[in-house]
């Protein structure tokens, strides 16, 4: 019996230990997807890397707090915040209504384009639109026509979504009863069944398809179809927080606001995506 | 805990249950064949054959499901060329038939040995015996070694069908929309992971619950040598008559 009170004694006395450093040094814990690239993915040696990895440690730095950024699958990410696993998501997470019932937004740190990724020599790489963009929030009726010119050549194909994105809401909402739609857990999955010919086109956000069009076997492959934003699709990409955190949403929305403006989130930008995503104001 | 939610949820998830049921048995019948095969290879005494089936059940008890059915469908998926020129393909491409081919393999390894166990089980007089009364080749195996095998193997049989129903949840990963796909799915709509996943464990524990008593019933009609016979009304009246 003594030895297990010695025992209990003493995990007792160093999770008190830990406890108190954490609070002392202030970590942030920020979660992120790892499966995302650019935006974030595991590097070689298991490292994470990406705009958000780069953009979180500068956010952290402006906020004089220390940071760690740990991986955690997609379809847990909100659940787990909110379960106090971590404290904030940069996961190229857009601001939607729909999430904002459940978690709090920073200001959008990035707005980026979607579209379909689809073979060269398929059908589908004749889509309208493409090159075009469209705001579901102000210009709904415009944004709904190239929807149905789209919709005219989706018919009967198969559209591959990453689960739980507003992607996946968007294909469920407009495309459901026209194309087939799959939905897979990481974006990596459904480009590989689209290189495998699984599926026609991949319906993602048009920086994660850059991402993949970079890669050697997918050199016959092409970003096509009308950028649509706004509405569903939410506005822009912003840091998930929990509601009761408001001075960390100050925090993170102060030093998003200083990155934006000293030109740091255009330059990390240019850096991983090739073209400027920051928000304008 | 909100039981409108549930409710809804329940029903919702209810129409992954087809899914479900249609993975598991379909895998399971074709896995039990398989697997029939694989322990007769066993006991056959032919080195080769013996070796071959040894080999596998090592390579697919051994190795995670999950592992399984991401080579088969990721890995092959990266050989379409050469599954298209064979004709594979048109099966390949679907994720239904790769998550039927995975479980199946998988399934077969487990059912093999418990086939053996099974067979291996029949007591020698019994096997005698029936020599004794003429009996030789499939005559034996089918009148004697067969039914006593199976008697014997049920009970590990009904924890491997179990082990299967749970076993399709891993479907999932290749977009295949079963009672735990749905369920992520409702997770990402409304994130109220805990009620979600309360309902989909309770549809899992239904369909055990319901294989178990099946196995259960099987198992008392196979044996009636270990019930006590039908108790006889002594027939009174006939004396007086």
């Amino acid at each position: 019996m003594k030895f297990f009170k010695t025992v209990s004694l003493a995990l007792v006395g160093s999770a008190l230990a830990i406890g108190g450093a954490a609070a002392q040094g202030k970590t942030v814990k920020i979660a992120t997807e790892g499966a995302y690239a650019p935006w974030n993915f595991t590097g070689a040696g298991g490292k994470l890397d990406g705009f958000e990895i780069d953009l979180a440690n500068d956010l952290c730095a402006r906020m004089k707090v220390k940071c760690e950024i740990v991986a955690q699958d997609w379809d847990g990410i909100i659940p787990a915040l909110n379960a106090k696993k971590y404290d904030a998501i940069m996961a190229g997470m857009s601001i939607t209504e729909e999430r904002k019932k459940t978690i709090d937004f920073s200001a959008a740190y990035a707005n980026g384009p979607n579209g379909f990724l689809v073979a060269k020599s398929s059908p589908l790489a004749k889509m309208p639109g493409t090159g075009q963009a469209f705001n579901l929030t102000n210009q709904q009726a415009d944004a709904e026509k190239a929807i149905e010119a789209t919709k005219a050549l989706l018919k009967g194909k198969t559209v591959g979504v990453q689960g739980s994105t507003i992607h996946a809401n968007f294909a469920d909402k407009y495309l459901k009863g026209t194309a087939e739609i799959r939905e897979y857990k990481t974006t990596e999955a459904h480009d590989l069944d689209l290189a495998a010919g699984r599926i026609d086109a991949v319906l993602a956000d048009a920086t994660s398809i850059m991402g993949t069009l970079e890669k050697p076997e997918f050199k016959d492959y092409a970003l096509v179809g009308p950028s649509i934003t706004g509405g569903m699709l939410g506005a822009g990409v912003g840091v998930g927080l929990r509601k009761q955190d408001q001075d960390l949403k100050k925090a993170f929305n102060e030093a998003i606001d200083a990155a934006i403006k000293d030109g740091t989130v255009k330059k990390l930008s240019m850096k991983w995506f090739k073209v400027d995503i920051s928000p304008k104001s | 805990m909100d039981f409108e939610f549930m409710q809804d949820t329940f029903l919702r998830l209810l129409s992954g249950v087809p899914l479900t049921l249609n993975l598991a048995f379909t895998s399971v019948a074709f896995g039990a064949v398989f697997a029939m095969l694989l322990a007769l290879m066993r006991m056959s005494g032919v080195k080769v054959l013996d070796w071959f089936a040894r080999a596998y059940v090592f390579v697919f008890r051994g190795s995670p499901l999950l592992v399984q059915i991401f080579l088969i469908y990721y890995g092959l998926g990266q050989f379409r060329p050469t599954l298209q020129e064979w004709g594979l393909w048109t099966f390949f491409r679907e994720p239904y038939w790769c998550a039927i081919l995975a479980l199946t393999l998988n399934t077969a390894a487990y059912a093999s040995e418990i086939i053996r166990g099974g067979l291996q089980s029949v007591p020698h007089q019994q096997v005698e015996a029936a020599r004794a009364c003429g009996m030789s080749g499939f005559l034996l195996f089918r009148r004697i070694v067969f039914p006593i095998a199976v008697r014997q193997a049920l009970p590990a049989y009904g924890s491997e069908l179990i082990l299967m129903v749970k076993a399709t949840s891993l479907a999932s990963i290749i977009t295949m929309m079963e009672v735990t796909g749905i369920a992520a799915k409702l997770i990402s709509q409304t994130f109220r992971a805990v009620e979600v996943f309360v309902v989909a464990g309770v549809i899992y524990l239904i369909l055990n619950f319901t294989i178990t008593r099946i196995i259960m019933a099987i198992e008392w009609w196979l044996s009636p040598h270990l019930r006590r016979p039908p108790a006889v009304k002594p027939a009174l009246e006939a004396v007086h008559v």
